[in-house]
């Protein structure tokens, strides 16, 4: 059957006009019902030196304490922790997630710092990349941890940008939208912070690097978006202690010589900056992370891969041949690296075989040379032990032939003893006898 | 401007309250032990993001097609021109010098109207030549053809490498299905059409022209409908396995006793006790469309447009879009898989497969398959 569908182009699209009360009004309270059933996702990383007040800023913001231990000065290297929280106010739940920069710019070669950050965030568009990809997939109940907003902490010292932010901004800007502030304002005069500041922004644009734009297209917070963006990078003060102020409590950080208020607009701009995060641009900060960063990573990922939309013929390519070819050539490097492996294996495996040869081979002969000696020595010992057993023989026979030899001799050496006996005394006498006369 | 949604939530809090963490029945996600839900000790502002969507959206502007299926003479043009009070297309009168078509032909219009600041580009698509041929056979399939391939368009558009910002979104949200008022039940080609399509779009099925019954047939035709409905298995729009939560189970429930709806479409006024209102003129009276007591025909505009026009496209995003890519991307069946890659054959000829019975759920944990 011919199916014929008469679709007009975009051009005749014709602006029509309603009779009556149609209804769909509702639909952006309808959207809006929906989500906020799901929930939403916000997710701020929080890029700065240790101790520059990051935490505090976190707690001060959201008007909670958020647990946490500070960090020492001796960390090895620059690493990422991510804390989840769920906040709710009124009918609106947030799934919140602070990232930490653990250890930034406590090394004493800061040349690799910016890396972890940028592996961090790469890592999330990536899970989201993989979740999308999936055949059997789920996004309407991902919890994105895409990260949304990078607050940079600059150290307030009042002359300029230090070398390691204008080089983590740099790497930072395509990924991420950030929003430079000031920490810990309140030691900078008020003089010196307008000079500080245009430097600042100044300092970026020579370099190129792209912080976040606050959206000037609607008309509903074209102007205020204006006219805070004029005051950017804001110097926030950060503090969860209360003081009393005239008769009420309010947030502020209390010195021998004043107190400085937080939320007083004379003294620091944190109430711009909640404005402009918060209420204001939290749903824009969201949507450029996803169809901006998010897209530029998915197209550069998905390019590398060697996924294209056309081939030089400009047919559309199928995924499936390139993936086809790519798996292939995979498979092939894996086999080839399975062999060389193998190989490896086996020449190893023969020469410890040779080498176990040898050892035993040199066992062998130690024991024949240790066979034989001991032979030798038994062969040594038994001629001893014969001569031994001959002479003792010998000594026998001669005791025995002595004996009676004796015994022979002492019968008629008896006689003879007589005569001796006698002889000897004579010859006793007589030799006595010269020996007095000497 | 009345908020339908508002007797949903027991936890309406105003905006200088002290925070407590109400466990309302709305929670679709609890919160995970690795996620404690802190105190806030004073106002923040987080709610101001409500306001911020809402501004964007009605600043983008809001797309919605729907597509009316019928025999014709059931009164599809009038209808679409009564909801949307306006001449979306002339009605065809029979016998007026226009053929019947031969083939079944799908026509689509596309309007623009604002509404109080919201703009809304509305798409109606008809099918007219459905059901009128001696043999319809398969007269379903160039339909399917169509949903599918709005489906293939948009999916073809999202696994590009750069692609648009936003997606211009043709798919198909709402399908309208115009039972004719026989009085009996349902006949073959309405299952049959009603079958195949509850899989692949949201249906939702209407007594047409129900000024040829009365209120009692009504409400017999009503029951027989539903009965066949049930034992063919049939979902139609709202389902109940899309439900969220007892305010939804409850709201819904209501409808879907109600469906199919008994309307009259008229884009005539004419002069009832002084009030001009939209109606048909016999001589037996005149059929106000607008009044209850009448027809039917409020409830399925404020199911279309004032209540569940948002969720009828979530669930056209989520479910049944999801459900035509999870089969194209299993096409492939030779090539291996791996746990996160694009398989994409070339799209078939024939777009007319279905993808089979639901296996992708609304809530992440509901992991059970309904098999219908």
């Amino acid at each position: 059957m011919a199916v014929a569908v008469g679709r007009p182009s975009n051009e005749e699209l014709r602006n029509l006009s309603l009779s009556g009360h149609v209804g769909f009004d509702s639909l952006p309270d309808q959207l809006v019902n929906k989500s906020t059933s799901q929930g939403f996702c916000f997710n701020i990383l929080c890029v700065g030196e240790t101790g520059i007040g990051k935490s505090t800023l976190m707690d001060t913001l959201f008007n909670t304490k958020f647990e946490s231990d500070p960090a020492t000065h001796n960390e090895p290297g620059v690493r990422l922790k991510a804390r989840s929280y769920e906040l709710q106010e009124s009918n609106v739940r947030l799934k919140l997630t602070i990232v930490d920069t653990v250890g930034f710019g406590d090394q004493i070669n800061k040349d690799d710092s910016y890396k972890p950050i940028v592996e961090y965030i790469d890592a999330q568009f990536e899970a989201y990349l993989q979740e999308e990809l999936k055949i059997k997939r789920s996004l309407f109940n991902y919890h994105d941890t895409r990260v949304h907003a990078c607050l940079y902490f600059i150290a307030p010292t009042g002359h300029s940008l230090k070398s390691l932010d204008l080089v983590t901004m740099k790497k930072l800007d395509s990924k991420v939208n950030i929003i430079p502030i000031i920490a810990k304002a309140d030691t900078i005069a008020k003089n010196e912070l307008h000079k500080f500041k245009s430097k600042i922004m100044s300092e970026l644009v020579s370099n190129g690097v792209q912080i976040y734009q606050f959206p000037t297209d609607e008309e509903t917070v074209a102007e205020i978006n204006a006219t805070m963006s004029v005051h950017l990078p804001f110097s926030v003060v950060g503090s969860t202690e209360e003081v009393k102020i005239g008769n009420k409590m309010a947030k502020a950080r209390q010195y021998p010589w004043g107190v400085v208020q937080v939320e007083n607009e004379n003294h620091c701009d944190f109430v711009k900056l909640r404005e402009m995060l918060i209420r204001v641009n939290m749903e824009d900060l969201r949507e450029q992370t996803h169809s901006r960063h998010y897209e530029l990573y998915r197209r550069c990922k998905l390019e590398e891969m060697g996924f294209k939309d056309t081939d030089p013929d400009s047919k559309p390519f199928s995924l499936q041949e390139t993936y086809e070819a790519k798996r292939n050539e995979f498979l092939g490097e894996l086999q080839k690296k399975e062999e060389e492996m193998r190989q490896m294996f086996v020449m190893r495996v023969k020469e410890k075989e040779a080498e176990l040869k040898e050892a035993e081979k040199e066992l062998h002969e130690k024991f024949d040379l240790l066979k034989r000696t001991h032979q030798e020595e038994k062969k040594k010992v038994e001629d001893k032990k014969k001569e031994l057993e001959e002479e003792v023989n010998n000594f026998q026979k001669k005791k025995a032939a002595a004996q009676l030899l004796q015994s022979q001799a002492q019968q008629s050496g008896a006689q003879q003893t007589k005569k001796d006996k006698d002889k000897k005394k004579d010859s006793e006498i007589a030799v006595t006898l010269p020996v007095r006369t000497k | 401007m009345d908020r339908p949604g508002d007797d949903r939530h027991p936890c309406a809090l105003g905006p200088m309250d002290p925070l407590r963490w109400s466990p309302s029945p709305c929670t679709s996600r609890p919160p995970s032990p690795r996620t404690p839900p802190c105190e806030m000790l004073g106002h923040v502002g987080i709610e101001a993001v409500l306001e911020q969507l809402k501004i964007k959206a009605m600043k983008m502007g809001f797309e919605f097609n729907i597509m009316v299926v019928g025999q014709s003479g059931l009164g599809k043009s009038t209808m679409v021109n009564t909801l949307f009070k306006s001449k979306m297309w002339k009605s065809t009168l029979p016998g007026l010098g226009v053929p019947m078509p031969q083939t079944l032909q799908l026509q689509s219009v596309t309007h623009i109207i604002e509404e109080n600041g919201v703009k809304l580009k509305l798409t109606v698509t008809d099918t007219p030549g459905f059901g009128d041929q001696i043999n319809n056979d398969k007269c379903w399939d160039p339909i399917l053809g169509y949903i599918n391939g709005q489906y293939e368009r948009y999916l073809q558009e999202e696994i590009l490498i750069t692609r648009q910002r936003h997606i211009p979104d043709t798919r198909v949200h709402c399908c309208v299905y115009f039972v004719p008022p026989t009085g009996h039940c349902l006949r073959p080609l309405d299952i049959e059409f009603l079958q195949r399509l509850c899989r692949t779009v949201n249906v939702v099925p209407v007594i047409a022209r129900a000024d040829s019954l009365t209120i009692e047939e009504r409400e017999a035709f009503r029951r027989r409908i539903q009965h066949d409905l049930r034992a063919h298995c049939i979902e139609v729009y709202p389902q109940k396995c899309f439900d969220e939560d007892i305010n939804d189970r409850i709201l819904n429930s209501k409808i879907r006793d109600r469906i199919p709806f008994a309307v009259v479409g008229a884009d005539q006024e004419h002069l009832v006790n002084g009030r001009c209102v939209l109606g048909r003129k016999t001589k037996w009276g005149i059929i106000e469309v607008e009044n209850m007591a009448h027809c039917e025909f409020p409830l399925l505009r404020d199911l279309l447009i004032r209540s569940h026009l948002q969720d009828l496209k979530d669930i056209t995003h989520n479910v049944h879009y999801e459900n035509y890519r999870v089969f194209r991307l299993n096409q492939s069946h030779a090539l291996p898989r791996g746990p996160g890659w694009v398989n994409l054959a070339p799209a078939p000829a024939d777009l007319t497969a279905t993808p089979g019975p639901w296996k992708v759920r609304w809530q992440a944990h509901d992991s059970s398959d309904e098999e219908c």
